[in-house]
């Protein structure tokens, strides 16, 4: 099964990369941009095919290494049964 | 005083740690690689070096804190060892929750190298005794992650235990926001634990440890240090 | 036989072909000419260089390998070695800034650490267009966080080099790297597969499908369709570099490890001619032993592959298990993919099934030589008029706009944005004229350096030549280091052009006349013909390398002035020339003009003069006067030093007095009483020397024939020099 993991920055933690597209971006004429967070994406193949377990499994994955709980959120989505 | 310092895959001042130690202030200094593990008494001094362990992949030091000398370093921190991290090294402290907060991209995403004055906001340290309290002492940058963060509840516990061991400032001492070459809130440049036998600090002491490369300041780190330990077990043998 | 377009696609002539036909006595599979086709491109074999390239002076008294290696080395007493070497990546630079800058420095890292030395220090030579252009902003700082990237995570300091602006480059960056490396004499390592049945062993990185015709693609004049050839940019793990630094340098010092060569342009095919062909051997390889990334990758795709951070040993029979295991130390792979053998043949299977078999001697030496046309550039006619603009502006603005000129102001932006520091080895800093790096363990120093006037090259490419090798030389000696090797980086046009290839040969000559009368053999280098688009080519850009030694690092000297008091004098004429100056070209716009003639034998007495007086330490700083001309380099001993400075200069003209250029001029400061010293010491040696000034507090005051043209305060030179290219690139 796949899974893709988002993880962002917490609200209130500036994110400087997500400042700098946003400027660029308003800068190429997009003035309509309020706002732009830069994560991080992950998609990682498992040998499981049982949904719950897996989410329990990836959010250990998530606290442990993926992301920073000091500074960082993250999403879990189960996208797809492999085969 | 025997003295520890750490490679990491990726390390890359950890001969210059093993350097200072060992060449510049004459202390028995081993090499420690990542893979192994150590007994609690082997390191009066364990130091975790600067560079880009595991590349910085995923974020600098969230790798290399599972690595199996990681509890060793813990277990030699529990009895009152002491550890040093130094820019990377900081970061691997501070992802293995030895030290509070977190550190993040340079406010202006660059990688900054290049001298910082900073003032030693607390000399009631093993590490910094030899310096004045408010002293302003010339070391050297180079990272591309030194913004430290941490939340406002964790901020006041840093600042009420005198935790904060350097700020970024000015040649004059000043501490605002020219001075601050990453974005750090309050200027912060190293810290402690409570207990305060485990500092991190995003300048490299071992780089300015000599006149000839520009600055000696750093040296004083290294010197407190071994005064501290020449103390205690002066005091051991004693007792 | 083959038709043309698809030799095309192997980058080979109807010619060549013909040739490979011959050496086989049969057809090439498509393996064989994929083999050949990179191996013969101008980036291996140096086919239409190779006879200019044969004037060099490559030999002396400290020379233990010339060109022809991995690198470069040079014997610097005290059983060690200085290992160099300099290599472009101007093609995968100007498609993807980024990736192509970096892989550049992994790269010229691995010729070093191949040949058993621990690379100490890097230096990057950068050319761009003019920085007003937001693509050319675009390629600066992509090309800056490239380097930056890869070298700051590898663990090399990057110490010094060079970046230059100019419309020529526009479409054409020139990113050159070069790295220096010390080894105990007896670790030495070449990469030759000797000994026949010995183990041919692949390491580091795991082979996929990028960069295939990366060799090709350098030979090749940039178009619109470069950018679509982005696929042939190779990715770089500067992290794996690393391990691979440690790894092969701890199977270096063992015996069992024979030999090593690491896997560049051309990928496995040219890692395993070469050493064979250097050794007189053969190899017999099977690519279904390669670690491969990709799944159903060909044969031809693994043999041209150009994926990075590989390195090939050569090992001694039945100790591959102790290779394998320092390599699993630091967790990477060591597969066994042959062995050497006596038939000097490349043979290649894949499964045990031959899959090609050519010899080796003739992939890397069988291609046919190009004799190229040469002729003089019709351009020379219309630049070598003598341009005389005067003075139209008051002269203390023009200072300051010099000053903060893209070319001439402090690069500490892109600087700081190296670790230039790590390996505590630093002594002089990014900035100088040549930086100054010690070697920990002994009382030595390496000054290192990477200068070229491309504009005299353009202008006179016999004279811009020579220029390059004693503006190098100058550099390393006011550190007090002695000048000991050069490596040397060809950037050039299109050298099927006549035009073209006159400017590579002059050049060529230039430089081997100035490196003779000097004594400073070339001991490696490299050459990247076809830099040009459609609309522009580069100026030529003979980028010289060059190391020097110090005996004694405490004898050094920097550029900035020590102590108020101090007497400022300039050793060699006054009067400079505005000709072919940065002046002209930066204030008027004017790129014409005949640059300054060189004496080589007042060179290298200005040279000398200027070494004994560092070294018996009568001067307290020495700057070489280079672009801008004396105003500008007044202002960099003043800026460095944080020292203000007041003096006068009596000449004919006031432009040619602040900003003319002219070799062989070095500023330094002396105390007052060491001022007699050197007047003997100078007139010993036959060298006018004129004081200009002195160094004073907090104002730079400069007159010209005693009225004051420049007073300035300190703060605000340094602040111009300091922060100007910073505040051009933040502008949008």
């Amino acid at each position: 099964m796949k899974v893709k993991v988002e993880v962002f920055f917490k609200e209130g933690v500036l994110d400087p990369q997500g400042k700098t597209v946003k400027n660029a971006l308003q800068h190429l004429g997009y003035d309509e941009v309020d706002d732009v967070r830069v994560g991080k994406v992950f998609t990682l193949s498992l040998k499981t095919s049982d949904r719950e377990a897996a989410r329990k499994r990836v959010a250990q994955m998530c606290e442990k290494l993926l992301s920073n709980p000091v500074v960082e959120t993250y999403s879990i989505d189960t996208v797809e049964e492999t085969r | 005083m025997k003295c520890g310092v750490v490679t990491f895959p990726g390390s890359n001042c950890d001969q210059d740690c093993y350097h200072v130690l060992k060449s510049v202030m004459g202390q028995s200094t081993d090499m420690i690689f990542h893979k192994d593990t150590f007994f609690d008494d082997d390191f009066d001094l364990i130091v975790l070096p600067g560079g880009f362990s595991y590349g910085d992949y995923l974020r600098p030091g969230a790798i290399a804190r599972f690595s199996p000398v990681m509890k060793s370093v813990k277990k030699a921190a529990k009895i009152g060892k002491l550890v040093l991290g130094i820019c990377n090294g900081f970061q691997i402290l501070v992802e293995a929750n030895l030290l509070p907060g977190a550190l993040l991209k340079n406010i202006d995403l660059k990688f900054h190298c290049h001298d910082v004055y900073i003032k030693v906001m607390n000399n009631d340290s093993p590490f910094t005794a030899l310096y004045e309290k408010g002293e302003v002492v010339k070391m050297n940058i180079a990272h591309a992650d030194g913004n430290y963060y941490a939340d406002n509840e964790t901020l006041d516990e840093l600042e009420q235990n005198s935790q904060i061991v350097f700020c970024y400032c000015d040649e004059r001492g000043e501490i605002n926001e020219n001075s601050n070459p990453n974005g750090s809130v309050k200027n912060i440049a190293g810290i402690c634990n409570v207990e305060g036998n485990i500092l991190g600090l995003m300048p490299h002491p071992e780089r300015c440890s000599e006149e000839i490369l520009g600055s000696a300041d750093g040296k004083r780190i290294f010197e407190s240090i071994i005064t501290y330990f020449e103390r205690r077990y002066a005091c051991d043998s004693r007792n | 036989m083959i038709a043309e377009t698809e030799l095309k696609l192997h980058g080979l002539s109807t010619e060549e072909y013909q040739r490979i036909t011959e050496i086989l006595g049969r057809d090439p599979n498509n393996v064989e000419l994929g083999m050949y086709g990179a191996m013969w491109s101008e980036h291996c074999s140096y086919k239409n260089s190779k006879r200019v390239l044969k004037r060099f002076p490559t030999t002396g008294k400290r020379v233990i390998q010339g060109p022809g290696e991995n690198a470069g080395i040079v014997d610097i007493g005290d059983n060690l070695v200085a290992v160099l070497k300099i290599e472009s990546h101007n093609h995968p630079s100007a498609v993807e800034p980024f990736q192509g800058a970096a892989t550049g420095v992994g790269g010229i890292i691995r010729d070093i650490f191949a040949m058993g030395a621990r690379p100490l220090a890097l230096l990057d030579s950068l050319r761009f267009g003019e920085l007003d252009e937001p693509r050319v902003k675009y390629l600066f700082s992509g090309v800056v966080s490239g380097i930056s990237h890869y070298g700051n995570c590898v663990g090399i300091p990057t110490v010094g080099g060079e970046v230059y602006f100019d419309s020529c480059y526009r479409d054409n960056p020139l990113v050159n790297v070069m790295c220096v490396g010390v080894a105990n004499k007896k670790d030495i390592k070449l990469a030759k597969a000797v000994g026949v049945g010995n183990s041919v062993m692949l390491v580091g990185s795991s082979t996929g499908r990028d960069g295939i015709h990366g060799a090709s693609f350098a030979s090749e004049e940039l178009s619109e369709d470069s950018e679509s050839k982005r696929p042939s940019v190779q990715v770089g793990d500067p992290f794996m570099e690393k391990l691979l630094i440690e790894a092969c340098l701890e199977a270096s010092k063992k015996d069992f490890v024979l030999g090593v060569q690491d896997l560049g342009a051309a990928g496995l095919t040219s890692a395993c001619c070469e050493a064979a062909a250097r050794a007189g051997t053969g190899m017999d390889i099977d690519i279904s032993l390669v670690p491969q990334r990709e799944e159903d990758m060909s044969p031809y795709e693994i043999m041209l592959s150009e994926s990075q951070e590989r390195m090939l040993l050569i090992v001694k029979r039945g100790y591959e298990e102790e290779v394998s295991k320092i390599f699993a130390k630091w967790d990477l792979h060591a597969v066994k993919i042959g062995t050497v053998t006596n038939d000097g043949m490349i043979t290649v299977r894949k499964e045990g099934v031959k899959v090609a078999q050519v010899p080796a001697k003739s992939l890397t030496e069988g291609v046919p030589e190009v004799k190229r046309e040469s002729s003089q550039p019709s351009y020379l006619k219309k630049t070598a008029v003598s341009v005389n603009t005067g003075i139209n502006e008051n002269p203390e603005k023009i200072f300051l706009k010099l000053l903060g000129s893209p070319n001439l102001s402090s690069k500490r932006w892109v600087f700081e944005q190296y670790d230039h520091r790590v390996g505590t080895n630093t002594v002089v800093k990014p900035g100088s004229d040549a930086a100054v790096i010690r070697i920990k363990g002994t009382s030595k120093g390496i000054a290192l350096t990477t200068d070229c006037n491309s504009l005299y090259c353009y202008l006179d490419p016999l004279e811009g030549g020579k220029q390059a090798v004693a503006e190098a030389a100058r550099n390393i000696v006011v550190t007090g280091a002695e000048p000991i090797a050069i490596t040397d980086c060809l950037n050039f046009g299109n050298p099927e052009d006549p035009e073209i290839f006159y400017q590579v040969e002059q050049c060529v000559e230039g430089i081997s006349q100035a490196a003779e009368f000097l004594g400073i053999p070339v001991v490696s280098g490299n050459v990247s013909f076809y830099n040009e688009s459609p609309q522009r080519t580069i100026f030529p850009t003979p980028v010289i390398g060059m190391i020097g030694l110090l005996e004694n690092i405490n004898e050094r000297c920097e550029t900035g002035f020590k102590d108020n008091g101090d007497i400022v004098v300039l050793l060699g004429e006054v009067q400079g020339s505005t000709e072919a100056s940065e002046y002209l070209r930066y204030i008027h716009d004017v790129k014409a003009g005949k640059p300054p003639k060189i004496n080589l034998l007042q060179e290298k007495k200005i040279q000398q003069l200027c070494l004994r007086a560092v070294r018996e330490g009568v001067v307290k700083s020495a700057h070489d006067v280079s672009l801008g001309g004396l105003a500008v380099a007044l202002a960099e001993c003043c800026v460095i030093g944080k020292k203000g400075f007041k003096g006068n200069i009596n000449c004919k003209n006031l432009d040619a007095a602040l900003f003319g250029e002219s070799p062989s001029r070095i500023v330094v400061s002396v105390s007052p009483k060491n001022m007699e010293t050197l007047k003997l010491l100078a007139e010993q040696m036959q060298i006018r020397i004129t004081v200009i000034g002195t160094v004073c507090e907090s104002r730079m005051t400069l007159a010209f024939n005693s009225s004051v043209v420049i007073d300035l305060p300190l703060d605000e030179v340094i602040d111009v020099y300091e922060n100007s290219l910073e505040r051009r690139i933040s502008a949008q």
